[in-house]
């Protein structure tokens, strides 16, 4: 379970988040939507304590993010795979060891490593590129590598920062279906950014708006696609303001 | 410091990385620290003849090109070559992966930015900075002795007895000792202004260009330390 707990974070003098709190149950997908701008990745960024909140905490099964010491948070970052939005993979390295980095941190042999990769592999539809370098996949590529990368690791929660931005809708739709998959054969907790509407409703068991720091509605996709809230019934439609 | 100290134990991950910075640091800079040793050598020649020229004995020159190579030359050109050639290249690709969240990338797959990226290349600069300043300084004494031979009116002993004459061995270690200090330098300032570098390929630019300047002045501000500590 990840709990977001009264987050704070300035960046020099603009508040970005201000009091974010929101619980994320175990094996369920939530997806945090809003504003290009307003935090998401952000708050992400907190759980795997790649940032240091000003006031709160982000509390994974019990453990203080903020508060662990550099062996427990390697340790929690063992349990989490992280999706980044423009996959951040290495360039000096081959599809299998950008895939295989995360696994030789574990006691794995190689036979087993290379077992893994390829499992992730052949699950992101990717068989036959461990031989591929970053700069010779295309964009909607270099992300389901990026997925390999954290499902290889078999992780309790992945979170995904903007999976699909910059992605034309059919691999959008591709990338959603992977998310799906994902959770099917995995029965990982998942924590979505993102601003596409059609992939949150894809993906989402539930969908939480961040608005001016905060949380400003949760609920089921359902819940979000019936709201009454005009800030929130914009952003879900589309409209200018 | 800190940081780094605290990646030292982690063998596993930064000696296997360590022994691929220490070929790309040692044979990528090898031709540019040789090609400005090779020219130095040449003109200190010709210009200590011209200097002794009708008051000092010419086997002097000799003298001259060695102490000189050994002493301040060696160490400090190739050093301010290699902070433009292995600095700023360091502080280009590790700024480059920050801001395209590789070095997150990194942390989240359990691994410390320290010693997967940083304490490799500081170790490689500290251990391959004197294996090349030495290359260095001896093709230096080479071409000046080569050039004493073909544009001076000095023989081959002449050269030898004039670069005997004054020679210590701390003349030797001193250089040597003085580039690795110099090769550490470099690289952990490239890794740091890497590893701080914002936004994108402007952030990267301003890194690469602070790494050489901090580099090259700390390089010689070190040299006159290492001077007045050692050689008074």
């Amino acid at each position: 379970m990840i709990q977001f707990q009264d987050l704070h974070k300035t960046f020099g003098a603009k508040p970005v988040l201000m009091g974010f709190t929101l619980l994320v149950p175990d094996a369920e997908t939530m997806v945090i939507i809003g504003y290009s701008g307003t935090g998401k990745s952000v708050a992400l960024k907190h759980v795997v304590g790649l940032l240091q909140p000003d006031a709160g905490d982000v509390i994974v099964d019990g453990r203080a993010v903020s508060s662990l010491e550099r062996d427990a948070l390697t340790a929690l970052r063992r349990e989490i795979g992280f999706v980044f939005q423009f996959a951040a993979l290495f360039d000096s390295m081959s599809v299998f060891d950008n895939v295989a980095l995360g696994l030789r941190r574990r006691d794995l042999t190689e036979d087993e490593i290379a077992e893994r990769v390829h499992e992730a592999l052949a699950l992101v539809d990717l068989t036959g590129a461990e031989g591929t370098y970053p700069a010779e996949l295309s964009g909607g590529m270099r992300k389901r590598v990026g997925i390999a990368r954290a499902i290889a690791l078999r992780p309790r929660y992945i979170l995904y920062d903007e999976p699909t931005t910059g992605l034309d809708p059919v691999t959008s739709a591709v990338i959603d279906q992977l998310m799906v998959r994902t959770r099917e054969h995995l029965g990982v907790t998942g924590v979505v950014v993102t601003h596409d509407m059609r992939s949150a409703y894809t993906v989402g068991d539930r969908i939480a708006m961040l608005y001016e720091g905060k949380v400003r509605q949760v609920g089921t996709v359902a819940e979000i696609q019936e709201t009454e809230d005009p800030v929130v019934r914009q952003f879900i439609e589309g409209r200018p303001a | 410091m800190r940081d780094l100290a605290r990646a030292v134990p982690d063998v596993a991950v930064w000696g296997r990385l360590t022994l691929v910075q220490l070929r790309r640091v040692g044979v990528d800079s090898l031709p540019v620290a040789l090609f400005i040793a090779a020219f130095t050598g040449v003109v200190l020649a010709l210009q200590a003849s011209y200097t002794f020229k009708n008051t000092v004995p010419l086997y002097f020159v000799g003298t001259l090109v060695g102490k000189t190579m050994m002493l301040e030359l060696g160490p400090v050109l190739a050093g301010l070559a290699l902070a433009g050639r292995v600095g700023a290249s360091m502080a280009a690709e590790i700024g480059t992966m920050r801001v395209t969240e590789q070095v997150d990338a990194l942390e989240t797959l359990a691994y410390d930015p320290q010693s997967f990226l940083v304490l490799p290349r500081v170790l490689a600069g500290t251990l391959m900075f004197p294996v090349i300043v030495a290359l260095a300084i001896l093709t230096g004494i080479i071409t000046g002795w080569l050039a004493s031979l073909a544009l001076l009116d000095l023989s081959t002993q002449e050269f030898l007895k004039g670069l005997k004459l004054f020679y210590l061995f701390k003349d030797t270690w001193f250089g040597l000792f003085k580039s690795a200090t110099f090769g550490f330098t470099i690289t952990l300032v490239g890794c740091i202004v890497g590893l701080n570098t914002r936004g994108g390929a402007e952030g990267v630019g301003a890194s690469t260009t602070r790494a050489v300047v901090y580099s090259a002045v700390l390089l010689l501000v070190l040299d006159a330390f290492w001077a007045l500590v050692l050689l008074r």
